[in-house]
């Protein structure tokens, strides 16, 4: 398991394209938003929870399509199947690695592109928490839904379609929890929520990613 | 004699041309009764006018909009635990009639909304809900076409449907904790057995939602038969093309 979650991150390190990129997303969808909706500091400090959290999400959902599809052209996945380590645990695993390289930069990243969209100070650290928590469950989801798709010939559109409303819950709680925050309200019952959801994720959905993608390599 | 025989694709056959006829005629009496009692036989509300009569509609195809999902639950885990054919077939079939039901319940909600609540649109959870059962659709819909082997277009889309069914429960909860509703309650509230409508308007509501209820059957039975055929099509095209 060490040897795989040290190969995938790697491999997310070295091939170039993976690690960078759903960070530099995300820096670009936060940029565009205060161009599409005025540079009015109230209403950007209204919104700005919601959209770092939209500007997360997608860039978790961009990133997703190389999380299986490259080992599924090249064997590795079949390799993984057959192996002793249960295809519930290299799952597990890869959608570890997919955190560490895409959710975890954009916690970090989050509250500097909270400083460019006038986030309220309060919110900052709720703002952290939520993604911290709440991320992994997008990428355990984001993992069921590449599993899916991994067979299908350009397969990325309709994983799009069928991962997003999947994430609305882990949407609703994360961003509830962060504009809360940011309005100075009690934010502890979505975030409670939000990692009720995120454990429960983490629990089961390996089990039907792996059902699912046994069902592809069969 | 149990529903297993049914999983016979040939007795399958059998019953649902004996039984569609019934289904039809039923359904369209059901439905024009309710409808045209509904529209015609009952007195404007006091308040809203003439514009609840669109209840007799807008219920209705709510109503079996989730129960067509819940259906596809059930014949989802009827394929992965006992593989049946016929089973995920009927899956596949009420997919687009559940579709069409959620889209004309939102249609007519919005219908309805625009002179009552001055709005088409509101993001309330129920309607939010709906939107997002109507993406499942949508989702399930999109699986079933992109996969060409038929036996793992199934699998797949069977567990799509048990992993969509949990979350759009959830997203139903997490909604309602995210904006407090605009929607009325309930008109029938089962659970309590009560009415939050008057006889008036129950009875040819509840004449509409089994007629509803009915052509949902027969559509559903309808479609299957044809992806049975298609599939049976398909075995002959591909037996033939072996002996060529």
């Amino acid at each position: 398991m060490k040897a795989l979650l040290k190969r995938d991150l790697m491999l997310a390190l070295r091939a170039g394209g993976g690690f960078g990129l759903g960070l530099a997303f995300f820096l670009i969808v936060t940029v565009l938003v205060p161009f599409s909706v005025g540079p009015d500091p109230v209403l950007l400090t209204s919104i700005a929870p919601g959209v770092l959290w939209l500007g997360a999400l997608l860039s978790c959902l961009l990133s997703l399509d190389r999380l299986l599809a490259l080992d599924f052209e090249d064997g590795t996945l079949d390799l993984l199947a057959t192996a002793p380590l249960p295809l519930e645990a290299a799952l597990s695993v890869k959608a570890l690695a997919h955190w560490l390289t895409t959710g975890l930069p954009l916690v970090v990243a989050a509250p500097v592109l909270g400083l460019m969209l006038n986030l309220a100070p309060a919110g900052y650290g709720w703002l952290v928490a939520s993604l911290a928590v709440g991320t992994p469950a997008l990428s355990v989801i984001g993992c069921f839904g590449a599993a899916l798709t991994v067979g299908v010939k350009r397969g990325g559109l309709l994983m799009s379609l069928l991962v997003l409303p999947l994430y609305v819950p882990t949407l609703i709680f994360g961003a509830e929890a962060a504009r809360r925050g940011a309005e100075g309200l009690d934010a502890m019952t979505p975030l409670i929520l939000l990692a009720g959801l995120t454990s429960a994720t983490i629990a089961l959905m390996p089990f039907a990613s792996a059902a699912v993608l046994r069902m592809t390599l069969r | 004699m149990s529903l297993w025989e049914y999983a016979n694709p040939v007795k399958f056959l059998a019953l649902s041309a004996r039984v569609q006829p019934v289904l039809w005629v039923a359904s369209g009496l059901c439905i024009s009764v309710g409808l045209i009692w509904g529209f015609f036989g009952t007195p404007d509300d006091f308040r809203q006018g003439s514009t609840v009569k669109i209840i007799y509609l807008h219920v209705p195809s709510a109503l079996m909009a989730i129960n067509a999902w819940f259906m596809m639950l059930v014949t989802s885990l009827i394929w992965l635990i006992r593989r049946h054919h016929v089973s995920a077939l009927a899956a596949k079939a009420a997919a687009p009639v559940g579709l069409i039901m959620t889209l004309i319940a939102l249609v007519t909600g919005a219908i309805w909304g625009q002179p009552m609540w001055g709005t088409w649109w509101a993001w309330d959870p129920r309607l939010t809900s709906f939107l997002i059962l109507f993406l499942f659709y949508l989702g399930y819909i999109a699986l079933w076409e992109a996969i060409e082997d038929p036996d793992t277009a199934a699998d797949l889309t069977s567990i799509l449907c048990l992993v969509g069914s949990v979350f759009a429960i959830l997203s139903r909860y997490a909604v309602r904790f995210w904006n407090q509703g605009l929607h009325q309650g309930t008109s029938i509230p089962v659970a309590t057995g009560g009415r939050t409508v008057s006889d008036v308007f129950f009875y040819p509501l509840v004449i509409s939602m089994i007629g509803f209820g009915l052509l949902f059957l027969a559509l559903v039975l309808y479609r299957t038969c044809t992806e049975i055929r298609v599939r049976r099509t398909r075995a002959l095209l591909a037996r033939e093309g072996q002996g060529a």
